[in-house]
């Protein structure tokens, strides 16, 4: 049976609470157990952090979509000042599972967009699960396209499990929608960077990834399809999931020997949402040297750089 | 009602060159069902543009079948034949594929290019091929499409693609996706050239393909019948748990939603490629 839900940490928890109760059990006997007990808990946590430090792909996918991990909210939230959301495709509606506005970073005019997902189910049903119609689409094109006249750097989070699949984004184009936004992206004239912040899934993620810096969290993943779907079209069975998420490389750090991801943003022991603002404060110092590197840079400098790139992406013999 | 999907597709495997009897699902009947007008029809019929004589089905093209009514007799100058795939990730199974692919198609990879002349009129031609691994788009097949618009852009001609593809190639995981920002990054600076391009989508083009370069043309055609969406019609299915309407995806449904110029009868592309060509200031045998 395959593993649907990422449970160290409630387990973790449940032997802390045990550990608790021994403890306090101990202290009515005679002899002392504190040099013992100090062992046994660096001990749990040692093997904590060895676990984090080595968890499967499929784990990753699974902490990746963790129903804690935090959402595009709390970054922008965090890391922005001044934030205003704008909304609106200008041509048919809003779609929640796209995020778009305008906001300062370290004192600089950014417009940010993210896929949103919910901070509970309520949410997720309003926003889709973060997973966009052409509509969200059409959304980051014109907020790009604004940003761009105004010359404001562009920043981008990236969680979801991909374009949305139903009937009304193919009759209204979701294909076309996608192409264009990946059409514009290499040739924005301000500099642009990505964070993968949880789960990039197919071309729905990619749509916000064609960054001069494709930064990614320790535990996030990205995938040309999610290993369920992939399992399912290959091997005819999806319940192979966990195999197929081994071989795919999708983990930040396959990506980054693939020369994909640019950087890694470590998360804490337990992942992002276990210490928020320690992430938070590492990937706003990430953000300010990047964002600061790029912007000393020529824009036509940054364009060749964005450019090779992408043109450069793939490995075939000759 | 034309009921051929992606998934019905692969029990037809592609006519031609050493791919073997149309319909296997009839071993013992001669000819083939059409899955439009459920006749039988005789291989020997269809013609080299492969369309049943009653209702006027179209009948998957490979690659090679493709160019020849297309391109100028002679004229198709291939590019980048020395193109190979490799395993990158290490992922099971997708050596032995391409090899089978190889074999069964004669191709190297899912699409074929080069400098042709239509009509007279010189152009960088691309073909995707649906036998090969369900035209799905790899590293190579990105980068050949890419070199194609860098082809055109070199001789200052136009371009035209015809798509037939499931998507990104799943075996080569995160550099297939990148595939659609590589050949879209090159598109973008194509068209600042002031160069036609016609891209022509066939049955089936979804996924990454139809979200990439098959949709970003100055001239968007479709074959009567083919299936264009981004997700699969299984896949919808799936999420929506509904049945999906009759002719949904389907390209006269496309073109109803305002996605394609005109869907074009496989008896008339050429005519009209030629029409495009000379309304966009073709020169013969430039
Ligand atoms: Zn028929």
């Amino acid at each position: 049976m395959v593993k649907r839900h990422f449970d160290y940490e409630e387990k973790y928890r449940s032997l802390r609470e045990k550990f608790q109760e021994l403890k306090k059990l101990s202290q009515s006997m005679d002899f002392d157990l504190n040099q013992e007990f100090k062992r046994l808990e660096d001990k749990m946590e040692d093997i904590r952090g060895d676990k984090y430090h080595n968890l499967s792909p499929w784990e990753k996918v699974l902490l990746s979509r963790h129903s804690g991990r935090p959402v595009v909210k709390d970054y922008i939230e965090y890391l922005f000042e001044d934030w205003i959301e704008l909304h609106g495709d200008r041509s048919y509606g809003e779609d929640r599972a796209i995020i778009g506005g305008i906001a300062a970073f370290a004192g600089i005019p950014v417009t940010v967009l993210g896929h949103q997902k919910g901070r509970d189910t309520n949410e997720n049903l309003k926003n889709n699960f973060g997973m966009p119609h052409p509509e969200g689409f059409r959304k980051v094109e014109r907020l790009i396209g604004q940003a761009e006249k105004f010359k404001r750097p562009v920043i981008t989070f990236i969680d979801t499990p991909g374009a949305y699949p139903g009937l009304g984004a193919e009759e209204r184009g979701q294909a076309w929608a996608i192409a264009r936004v990946l059409m514009l992206f290499p040739r924005l004239q301000v500099p642009t960077i990505a964070i993968v912040t949880g789960e990039g899934g197919s071309g729905g993620a990619l749509a916000l990834a064609v960054a001069d810096r494709l930064l990614m969290l320790s535990n996030s993943v990205f995938s040309v399809a999610s290993a369920e779907a992939c399992a399912s079209i290959i091997w005819k069975d999806a319940g192979r999931a966990e195999e197929m998420a081994s071989y795919l490389k999708v983990t930040a750090q396959d990506l980054s020997e693939l020369g994909i991801a640019d950087e890694i943003i470590q998360e804490p022991i337990g992942g992002a949402h276990q210490d928020f603002t320690d992430l938070a404060d590492r990937l706003k110092k990430s953000l300010e040297l990047n964002l600061k590197q790029l912007m000393a840079l020529e824009m036509e400098q940054v364009l060749e750089q964005r450019y090779q790139k992408f043109r450069g992406v793939g490995r075939f013999l000759e | 009602m034309l009921k051929s999907s992606f998934g019905k597709q692969k029990l037809i495997p592609i006519p031609g060159s050493g791919r073997g009897p149309l319909d296997k699902t009839v071993p013992n009947e001669p000819g083939l069902k059409c899955p439009s007008c459920s006749r039988r029809v005789m291989e020997m019929e269809l013609k080299e543009h492969k369309l049943c004589p009653h209702c006027g089905h179209h009948f998957p093209l490979n690659a090679r079948e493709r160019l020849e009514i297309i391109a100028d007799s002679g004229s198709f100058q291939e590019f980048e034949v020395g193109l190979r795939s490799i395993n990158t990730l290490e992922f099971p199974g997708y050596d032995e594929k391409m090899t089978q692919a190889i074999n069964e198609t004669g191709l190297s990879e899912a699409i074929i290019t080069g400098k042709a002349t239509v009509g007279g009129y010189p152009c960088v031609l691309g073909i995707m091929d649906p036998g090969f691994m369900m035209g799905s788009m790899g590293s190579v097949v990105g980068e050949k499409v890419c070199r194609a618009m860098e082809r055109a852009i070199e001789l200052k001609i136009a371009l035209i693609i015809f798509t037939a593809s499931g998507g990104a190639r799943m075996q080569e995981g995160m550099l297939s996706l990148l595939q659609m920002a590589k050949t879209t990054a090159v598109l973008g600076r194509f068209h600042q050239e002031g160069l036609l391009y016609i891209s022509i989508i066939t049955n089936p083009t979804t996924g990454g393909v139809s979200a990439s370069f098959a949709s970003l043309a100055d001239i968007i055609l479709a074959e009567p019948g083919a299936l264009i969406g981004f997700a699969g019609p299984r896949v919808i299915k799936q999420t929506i748990s509904e049945t999906l309407p009759a002719g949904f995806q389907k390209a006269e449904f496309m073109l109803g939603h305002g996605m394609l110029d005109c869907i074009v009868e496989r008896g008339q592309l050429k005519k009209t490629l030629e029409l495009f060509l000379r309304l966009h200031g073709g020169e013969k045998n430039g």
